[in-house]
Parts: structure tokens; C-alpha cells; sequence
């Protein structure tokens, strides 16, 4: 089990999180490395959606604290979440495009409410972003409802890089997805780290997952969370060959 | 069997206390992100555009037919006693006090009230709501303050063109058809109908206006499930809408009697 890192970009130390007298998230206690790709594995129920509402600052802890880029989320007022939050990228289970804007309107939207660039910047950096997701200048102007599920997740994933985060979480990126478009996913995850990692800030990925075929194909690093425990974590070479009962059970029914 | 009864009225009682708490607190979200920035003009015009611009073609439809069977009816009655040439100001008062607002906001709650849920909603399940809180955009300010307001600032507007509308109506069916004499029927029109009359119209207009657009984007942000739950919160927003147009019409009409 990996207890700390050098440069930790995430640290959760005793986090808890408890909606009446259900304990959802069990005094977690893990950090995540700048720059890496690190994947959340579990079951459904296991707190893997809560975890990840905490990491962007949708809730805060009942018990122990989190800081993300040395700040504890718990300290910062309302104000200072939504600010903070705009050091994050969210690609969204299903790409959750605004559905009245076009594929480019939607990737410029964060431009335009927090840039004060000119429109010439911002129709030329969504272009770019838009190739670098493998889309065709002739997607732009679609609407979400005219593009594949593939095409959506690849919009995603350029409006979630507009204002250049420190950290980008994936939520269930492969989910639904017939393997060919998994593995374009897959390879697009990796593609925007390695892309992202020469900058002094380097983007830190979390994939937020059951894929677990999906996930050790790209991970640097697994966390299997259990009723809200963290039961391994460990490089991907060593997770897979985790003694951990559990795990071994899960790698065994979806992977072998 | 008692006991059951009992639990389940208590149930009902609570769930109630509830929601209207939730309701509560989700208007003054609304209020209190109305006054700050950013103010999201462009997002308000497209909604005037759409309570206001959209639901002119039914108001005006709803409007003239009222005003002309208002004639029709009110004509034969007052025959009877004689006083016919008193259904021009009959119908115009009616139209000013009660059947403008209250009609024009049953209309936009059926319309407009309905859409606003729906949109909010289908954006609730798809988690493009989600999407613009992780932005660090309050979703309620985005969402809910621009479709607030214009309902506020259209629904008196409607209700003025309704009157207009209604009493062109009644003009027709009264002067042209009936054959009541014109110069007497604007004679009482001018002697009967005041300024309040009209004011009382405006005034409940405002708020119904506000009712319906807090209703409409309250059961939008509170549906759960998929298109099965937008589809029962649509219809929540519109029967709520439109219970809450006819109870204010009330306690605001039983006010204004008294001060206006």
C-alpha cells in the first residue's frame, strides 16, 4: 500500500464523509502524485462518486480534512471553492455537453466566462484543442445531439482542457462504450497526460472507474475503494498482482 | 388501522414542511444571486424573448375570444334589466382586475412554466447542471435568475396586451355585432374604468410572473431520475403553476380591494 509521495497534488488524511448515519467515505487516508494517471477502482456504492464530489469541492468532509495543490478544501468559503475549482477539469460519464451550443461553443463556453481573451484566441484555441482530441474541423459546428458518444467524449475532454487544469478527473470515460471507441478513450487519456507533462505544472490525471481491463491499460497508479475504505493502492504492475482477497477476486472475474 | 392513518397523515405533514423548506430556501438562493455579478443579460433577453415574444400568438388568441364571449354573455344578462349599455365597462373591468392576470399566467404556466422544468431538468439528469457548478458557475444564477426575472418583467406586459386584445373583442361583438351604440359604450367605458383597475391587474401580474418562473426552475433542479422524472416534475411545475396563480389571484385580490 502506498502511504506517501514526494509531490502529492492530492492528500486526504482521516477523510470521512457521512450522510446521516450512513458513512459513505471511511477515514480515508492517500495522497496522489503530481503528474500521474491514477485510477479509483470499485463497486458500485463503494463511494467512488462521493470521493470524487470531495476532490472537486462539491462537499466537504464530516470528519478529517483534504488539501488539493497544498489548500484544505475545508477552509476555503464558497467564493474561494468556485475559484478554486477552476484549477480542475471534469470529463464528464457522459460528456455532459450543454446540448443547445455547438461542439465548439461548448468548448469555448469556460473561455468565455472566465478569460477575458479575444474571440480571435478563443475560436483559435478551441480549434487546436478540438484536433488534438482527434476531431475534425467539420465537427465544430455540430450540436451535441449530432456527434457518436465517442465524438462527445472527445468534446469533453477539450472543453475539460480549455483553461489549462492542473487536474483533470475522468468519470466512468469508458462506460457504455464499444471496445474500439475504449480503446480511443483509453489512448486519448494517456495521450493529454504524456502532452501535458513538460510544463512546470504538470496535469495530473484520476479516473474514476469499474473498468478495470480499461484502467490498468493506462494508470500509473490503483486504488481499490471498498465501502468506503481504500483496500490497495499500488503501482498498476503490482496491483495486478495484489494478494488482497478482494481485489483478487475482482481482477479474477473481470480481467482473466 | 388508526395508527397507520395517523402515521401516514404525519408522513404526508412532514414531507410537506419539507418541500416547502426546500422551496424557501431555493427562492432566496434565487433572490440573492439576482444582485450579483455576473449579470447574465444576454441569457436574460433570450429568456424575454422566449416568455414574452413566444407566448404572445396564445395570449392574443386567449385574449380576444375572452373579451367577445365576455360580451355575449354579459349583453343577454343585462338585456333582461335594461342595462346593456353598461357591458363595455363590465367587460373591460373584468378583463383588467382578474381575467387578464389570471389567464395570461395560466397560459405561461402551461407554457412557459412547463419548459423552464423541462429544460433544467434534461439538463439535471444529463449533469450538464453539474458540469457548470464544476466550472465554478452557480448553476441557480445561470439557470434560474435570467428565466425569473424575465417572467417577472413579461407576464404584466401580457397581461396589458391581453386587456388591449380582450377589449378590441368585446368591442367588436358589442358595437358590430350587437349593435350597442358606439359613443355610449366608450361614454361608460371612460366613466366606470380607472387607472386602479388596470394597476390591480399589473400588480398581481408581477407576482404571478415570479411564481410561476420559481416554481417552473425549482421542480426543473429537484427532478431525480431520468426522462421519467422530468416528465413528472413537468407536470408538477405546471399544476403547481397554476394552483398558485389561482390561490395568490386570491389573497392578492382580497388586498388590493382594500388599498387600491
Amino acid at each position: 500500500m502506498i502511504e506517501s509521495f514526494e509531490k502529492p497534488v492530492i492528500r486526504a488524511k482521516n477523510l470521512t464523509k457521512k450522510f446521516g448515519e450512513a458513512t459513505v467515505l471511511d477515514h480515508l487516508n492517500f495522497e496522489v502524485e503530481k503528474g500521474s494517471i491514477t485510477t479509483i477502482l470499485g463497486f458500485s456504492g463503494a463511494g467512488k462518486s462521493t470521493l470524487m464530489k470531495h476532490l472537486l469541492g462539491l462537499i466537504t468532509p464530516t470528519h478529517g480534512s483534504l488539501e488539493i495543490l497544498g489548500q484544505n478544501i475545508s477552509h476555503l468559503s464558497p467564493y474561494e471553492l468556485r475559484e478554486f475549482r477552476k484549477n480542475f477539469g471534469m470529463v464528464f460519464q457522459y460528456a455532459a455537453l450543454f446540448d443547445s451550443l455547438s461542439a465548439m461553443e461548448n468548448v469555448a463556453f469556460p473561455m468565455k466566462e472566465f478569460t477575458d481573451w479575444p474571440k480571435e484566441k478563443i475560436d483559435e484555441r478551441c480549434i487546436n484543442l478540438l484536433l488534438s482530441v482527434g476531431l475534425e474541423e467539420g465537427a465544430k459546428d455540430k450540436l451535441p445531439s449530432e456527434l457518436s458518444g465517442g465524438m462527445r467524449k472527445r468534446v469533453g475532454l477539450a472543453r475539460a482542457l480549455a483553461l489549462n487544469p492542473k487536474v483533470i478527473l475522468y468519470d466512468e470515460p469508458t462506460t457504455g462504450l464499444d471496445p474500439i471507441t475504449t480503446k480511443m478513450v483509453n489512448d486519448l487519456i494517456t495521450k493529454t497526460a504524456k502532452e501535458n507533462q513538460e510544463s512546470e505544472e504538470k496535469l495530473t490525471s484520476i479516473v474514476i472507474s469499474h473498468d478495470i481491463k480499461a484502467s490498468l491499460d493506462i494508470s500509473d497508479y490503483v486504488a481499490f475503494l471498498d465501502h468506503g475504505k481504500i483496500i490497495e493502492y499500488l503501482p498498476v504492475n503490482e496491483f495486478v498482482k495484489s494478494k488482497n482477497e478482494l481485489v483478487h477476486k475482482f481482477l479474477e472475474l473481470t480481467v482473466f | 388501522m388508526i395508527t397507520a392513518l395517523v402515521e401516514r397523515l404525519g408522513a404526508f405533514v412532514l414531507q410537506s414542511i419539507t418541500s416547502l423548506g426546500q422551496f424557501s430556501y431555493f427562492f432566496v438562493q434565487v433572490f440573492f444571486w439576482m444582485f450579483k455579478r455576473p449579470f447574465r443579460i444576454k441569457l436574460l433577453f433570450e429568456q424575454l424573448f422566449f416568455v414574452g415574444n413566444k407566448s404572445l400568438f396564445i395570449i392574443m388568441l386567449t385574449g380576444g375570444f375572452t373579451g367577445m364571449v365576455m360580451c355575449y354573455q354579459t349583453y343577454f344578462g343585462f338585456k333582461l334589466v335594461s342595462a346593456d349599455n353598461f357591458v363595455g365597462p363590465l367587460v373591460a373591468i373584468s378583463l383588467a382586475k382578474e381575467l387578464a392576470p389570471v389567464f395570461s399566467g395560466l397560459v405561461v404556466a402551461g407554457r412557459a412554466g412547463a419548459a423552464m422544468a423541462a429544460a433544467i431538468g434534461s439538463m439535471k439528469v444529463t449533469e450538464q447542471v453539474d458540469a457548470l457548478e464544476v466550472m465554478g458557475i452557480n448553476s441557480i444564477q445561470y439557470l434560474a435568475v435570467p428565466r425569473v426575472v424575465a417572467s417577472t418583467l413579461v407576464l404584466p406586459l401580457l397581461t396589458i396586451i391581453f386587456q388591449f386584445v380582450g377589449n378590441a373583442g368585446a368591442w367588436l361583438v358589442g358595437v358590430k355585432v350587437l349593435k350597442i351604440e358606439e359613443a355610449i359604450y366608450f361614454s361608460k367605458l371612460s366613466e366606470f374604468m380607472f387607472v386602479s383597475d388596470i394597476a390591480q391587474g399589473v400588480i398581481k401580474a408581477y407576482f404571478f410572473g415570479l411564481a410561476i418562473a420559481t416554481i417552473g426552475t425549482y421542480f426543473g433542479f429537484t427532478v431525480q431520475g431520468g426522462a421519467e422524472g422530468v416528465g413528472k416534475n413537468t407536470n408538477l411545475a405546471v399544476i403547481w403553476g397554476m394552483v398558485t396563480v389561482l390561490v395568490a389571484d386570491f389573497i392578492l385580490t382580497s388586498f388590493l380591494v382594500r388599498v387600491l
